[in-house]
């Protein structure tokens, strides 16, 4: 059995493969049951998101997760699992829905980006991720987040403040997608492997740098060459995570959540001189005379 | 008759950086709206808005002159970004970067906080620095909006926010991402204390920045003609192969969308920002027995 060696622009390819489970791929193979719900009770339903409640490891869940399509048609439908603000509204009436009944939210994130449409921008995109991450924030239900395919900056984060965070051995988890980041970057797209590499995308990367907390391994080849394998693996993995975090109490798991993304970030305490050699230098602000 | 004695130039030199540099008082700066010529000492008298309206960009010093004189204390100052993904690249050097963008500046990062006060009225506040890499926001702004929410907590004070950001740090990479989730959750703890987050957006604030706290403040301002907005104009353009109109992801474009709260002209600002902060501070939200009292008396 050989093992290759993938790249960051490799893991993109399986991450985004047209044959890698979905979120409802999952939810239909390991829980007992489940009940889709729609809408967003302001606007519309949002097919990039799904969602509902189901029976896994013998309790009830609240799902949310990004759906892409399996085809051309159902990628139009789904907007190919890019959600418009309705979508993460859609998402933030199942939050709250959770946590009115004490069920612990299980998000998966596959998502290229938040739709950025000019509909999207009319309706408050930037708003709508904003509200779900401070809903999010504070929401008094445990969330487990998976990342089983993209995770597609904002758009991914705004169902992906977790209590836990996992990711699929191949998935990506990127600020900016790697064309978009070359683009920005270097103006040019076509370096988009390059800003796979330079950007420490993988589910590895993020594992070091300790924003992640755990790794489900994937059949060789990708989740997509075994699939029943894939879903099995996922539903074991969430089943050992939800055992640990449902024992917490509320105030706990508030505290540990809190303390978890407070520290995310690296930074350093400079001496004070640093400042006077760096103002020494500079020009003084003019005085602007609000009143 | 004040016409003859004015100099007219034949050439003009524009300030190579609007934003606060010591310009000798004999020049003129362009206005990249309407392209007409502001004599800089009138331009700095009325808060570097052009006569045709046009709300020219502040550095994050002269932002500060909101506040009452000598009323900043800054925090942090020492705070310092390092380069955690050791982010190089065929044609980056973020390191490299840095180190100019800090001499430049006189800044460590695109951000200063601290605390101050309006008309007597303390809060606290943090401001954004769009000179320094886009504004844009990684570990140390994230680091800084967050201290400034939970001192604000804290010290039972108001936060205000004046925002101006590209997006995300995108040399920090996923770190830079989760700095909208950091800065969320240390807003929760402000939220429990009952203190307000005011949030100003100036021109230009996009992505993390607009997609996280700035848009989730209790009051949201925005400069006139401010460009606002989550996803870029390119990209839009780009994923919907038209071209936009002019009044796109304009501050009044929030407002007319329902997404922000004002629209305040520059000249008006630091009035309608103490006129909030009496508002808010009249009012305590752990102090329930003083409305009780008010009501009895408007009964009686």
């Amino acid at each position: 059995m050989t093992t290759t060696v993938l790249t960051p622009w490799d893991k993109v390819q399986l991450a985004r493969h047209p044959h890698r489970p979905h979120t409802l791929d999952y939810v239909r193979g390991f829980c007992e049951d489940f009940v889709e719900l729609h809408g967003d009770r302001r606007f519309g339903d949002d097919a990039a998101i799904t969602g509902g409640i189901a029976r896994f490891d013998g309790r009830t869940v609240m799902i949310v997760g990004h759906q892409k399509g399996r085809d051309a048609r159902e990628n139009v439908k789904r907007n190919f699992g890019m959600p418009r603000p309705e979508g993460y509204r859609k998402a933030l009436r199942f939050f709250q829905h959770a946590e009115k009944f004490g069920f612990p939210v299980l998000c998966f994130i596959d998502t290229p980006a938040a739709d950025p449409g000019t509909q999207s921008e009319e309706r408050g995109q930037g708003r709508a991720i904003a509200e779900n991450l401070l809903v999010m924030a504070g929401l008094k239900v445990p969330i487990i987040a998976t990342v089983i395919g993209e995770g597609g900056s904002g758009g991914a984060l705004a169902i992906g403040v977790g209590d836990r965070l996992l990711m699929l051995e191949h998935s990506v988890y990127s600020v900016a997608a790697p064309e978009a980041s070359a683009a920005i970057l270097w103006r040019d797209a076509a370096k988009a492997p390059d800003a796979a590499r330079a950007m420490k995308i993988t589910a590895q990367h993020l594992l070091a740098l300790q924003v992640i907390d755990t790794i489900i391994l994937e059949p060789e080849g990708g989740a997509h060459t075994d699939t029943p394998a894939m879903i099995a693996a996922v539903g074991d993995a969430l089943r050992a995570q939800l055992d640990v975090v449902s024992r917490l109490d509320i105030a706990t798991l508030l505290s540990q959540r809190y303390a978890k993304y407070r520290a995310i970030g690296r930074f350093q305490e400079h001496q004070s001189e640093i400042l006077s050699h760096l103002n020494g230098g500079s020009p003084t602000s003019v005085l602007l005379p609000f009143s | 008759m004040k016409e003859w004695f004015r100099r007219q130039p034949k050439h003009f030199t524009p300030a190579s950086r609007e934003n606060g540099q010591q310009i000798p008082d004999n020049m003129w700066v362009k206005c990249p709206s309407c392209g007409e010529l502001n004599y800089v000492k009138q331009l700095n008298d009325n808060l570097k808005v052009c006569k045709c309206g046009y709300h020219m960009r502040l550095s994050a010093h002269e932002w500060l002159c909101l506040l009452d004189n000598d009323s900043f204390v800054e925090e942090d100052a020492v705070l310092g970004p390092t380069d955690p993904l050791g982010f190089v690249s065929p044609k980056d050097n973020y390191s490299q970067k840095l180190a100019e963008k800090q001499n430049e500046t006189g800044m460590l990062d695109a951000i200063v906080s601290g605390y101050g006060a309006i008309t007597g009225l303390p809060l606290q506040i943090t401001v954004a620095e769009f000179d320094f890499i886009g504004g844009s926001m990684g570990s140390v702004f994230g680091e800084k909006v967050a201290r400034a929410a939970e001192r604000a907590a804290e010290r039972r004070t108001p936060l205000l926010t004046i925002n101006t950001s590209g997006g995300a740090r995108m040399q920090e990479g996923v770190l830079a991402l989760m700095q909208m989730a950091k800065v969320s959750v240390a807003l929760t703890r402000l939220a429990a204390a009952g203190q307000p987050h005011i949030s100003l957006m100036v021109d230009p604030c996009y992505g993390g920045v607009t997609a996280s706290y700035a848009s989730v403040a209790d009051v949201i301002i925005a400069e006139p003609g401010a460009n606002i907005g989550f996803a870029g104009r390119r990209v839009i353009e780009q994923a919907i192969r038209q071209k936009l109109p002019a009044h796109f992801q304009t501050a009044e474009f929030m407002l007319e969308h329902g997404m922000i709260d004002m629209v305040v002209p520059r000249s008006e600002l630091r009035a309608t920002l103490a006129r909030l902060l009496r508002l808010y501070s009249g009012s305590c939200s752990d102090d329930v027995g003083s409305l009780g009292n008010n009501s009895m008396m408007v009964n009686a």
